[in-house]
């Protein structure tokens, strides 16, 4: 069942009209106008997708390198056909789904979220894809699952950046079982209504919107069922900067920068800082998830 | 070899320096408002400012032991090169308070509550004095003083490495790598018969 949530973006927002602005800003820099005074008109700060230019040239993705670049120069590597997601643990119908099967009935539809990165940065995506629960559920999630945890492929063959220790790889990430039911979060297959490139997560990747960017995982290859929550990969590499949970919450910081506010990626080099907001501005949608919850310990 | 090379090192003049050496700050600037550095340039330029900054202070700390041990004498570009670490260094920190954190109470706030930020404020603040000091006038003004004061170099440069490391996400080799070079050529200068650091 596909179309259970709504966009408040459509397709005629994805003019990357922020970045042409601040084009001609930097242009009035230039002629000397104080950066003060460059900040923009109000409406510069409204959601707009950012370019797929943006999207898919400044990411994330250490398998490939730590440089934001890393992953556009190197990921075309990554073999991802066939592919196939191996879904295990408290599932009734447990096995290797292939990506063809996966996409097999599968309503694919085009959602507009915005992305936020925990170091600070955003974006806006319109991304393409399920709601990942259509997947669990044709797994069948048994009754006593209470986590899913997620791991991305491990290929040393293809992955330069596995050769080194940034972190415990394959890479994995988790969610509460609740939080993986939830419409918002979704399995995305495409960027623009194109077939996602490798540096964003080919062939399929989650999306938590309300999330911090890194548990949203790329290029998953298993999708386990649990009882017990699982372990994950910036968590065990820092658990005091990356919580489990990792909800965007403005009030509560990285203990090495504030997460109060944020700079949308696009605007050049006189973009100005915008207020991060609460679950990245999904608070309506997702509030109740964590409502006996106190969001300052459970980071 | 060696004696050609001093020889042609007497030949030239360390004044080009300055300006080959603020060459990459201009091409940097000019290249992140051109789009030049990607689809985010306040990082990229904060993070290649303070990297040539690095680059720049591992140069300068090289040139003692490079005279000691291989007998190549590049001491007349010290006095340029220290002055473009400050000239980098001060560029980065302008990078970030301008364009990066923008918000003046977040600055501040900034600078006392996250460690990495204030260690590189302290290696900063060190180097205002010897930016200062790094002139003729000064060193004969100073005398013997001015030798011990242009040692905060060495403390500087390791707070630098140690600022790069704590700001890396997950287990990198680069700032390691930086940290490693540095400690290794202060290293060099400690004389281990007298067990004690003498310039």
């Amino acid at each position: 069942m596909a179309n259970r949530w709504k966009n408040d973006l459509t397709l005629d927002d994805v003019t990357p009209r922020q970045a042409f602005l601040n084009r001609r800003q930097i242009m009035a820099g230039m002629a000397g106008v104080t950066v003060g005074a460059i900040a923009g008109p109000a409406f510069a700060q409204e959601l707009e997708p950012n370019s797929y230019e943006d999207i898919t040239s400044y990411n994330n993705y250490y398998e490939f390198g730590t440089d934001k670049g890393d992953p556009a120069r190197y990921a075309s590597a990554l073999t991802t056909k066939p592919w196939s997601i191996k879904i295990d643990g408290l599932v009734d119908r447990p096995g290797d789904y292939s990506f063809d099967q996966i996409m097999e009935g599968m309503t694919v539809e085009q959602r507009i979220y915005r992305f936020r990165c925990v170091e600070a940065w955003s974006m806006v995506v319109p991304w393409d894809g399920f709601e990942l629960k259509d997947l669990l559920d044709r797994a069948g999630v048994q009754s006593d699952a209470k986590y899913v945890a997620f791991e991305t492929a491990y290929r040393p063959d293809e992955m330069r950046g596995v050769a080194y220790p940034v972190l415990d790889w394959p890479y994995r990430e988790g969610l509460r079982l609740d939080e993986a039911m939830h419409p918002l979060t979704m399995m995305a297959t495409g960027i623009y209504g194109k077939t996602i490139p490798n540096q964003n997560g080919a062939p399929i990747r989650l999306v938590v919107p309300w999330k911090y960017g890194f548990k949203s995982i790329k290029s998953i290859v298993r999708i386990t069922l649990t009882d017990t929550q699982p372990k994950t990969s910036w968590n065990m590499a820092n658990a005091r900067e990356y919580g489990f949970y990792s909800n965007v919450n403005p009030e509560v910081d990285h203990p090495r920068w504030t997460q109060a506010t944020e700079r949308k990626i696009g605007g050049g080099l006189f973009a100005k800082r915008q207020p991060t907001l609460m679950f990245n501005g999904y608070e309506k949608e997702v509030a109740d998830l964590y409502r006996d919850m106190d969001l300052s310990k459970f980071i | 070899m060696i004696d050609v090379l001093n020889k042609g090192v007497r030949r030239i003049h360390a004044w080009p320096l300055y300006i080959v050496g603020v060459i990459p700050a201009v091409w940097l600037i000019y290249s992140g408002a051109t789009g030049g550095l990607g689809a985010e340039p306040i990082k990229a330029l904060e993070h290649r400012l303070g990297l040539i900054g690095l680059q720049l202070l591992i140069a300068g700390l090289a040139i003692t032991p490079l005279r000691k041990w291989a007998g190549l004498n590049l001491i007349k570009f010290r006095r340029a090169i220290g002055l473009l670490t400050f000239f980098y260094i001060l560029l980065h920190l302008l990078v970030w308070l301008v364009l990066d954190v923008q918000i003046l109470s977040q600055i501040w706030a900034d600078i006392i509550k996250r460690p990495y930020i204030t260690i590189g404020m302290i290696g900063f603040i060190l180097m205002i004095p010897l930016a200062v000091t790094s002139n003729n006038y000064s060193i004969r003004k100073l005398g013997a003083k001015w030798r011990r004061l242009h040692q905060l170099t060495y403390v500087a440069a390791v707070l630098g490495a140690i600022h790069f490391v704590m700001l890396s996400k997950g287990f990198q080799l680069e700032p390691f790598a930086y940290l490693i070079a540095i400690l290794t050529l202060l290293a060099t200068r400690i004389r281990w018969n007298r067990k004690r650091v003498v310039a």
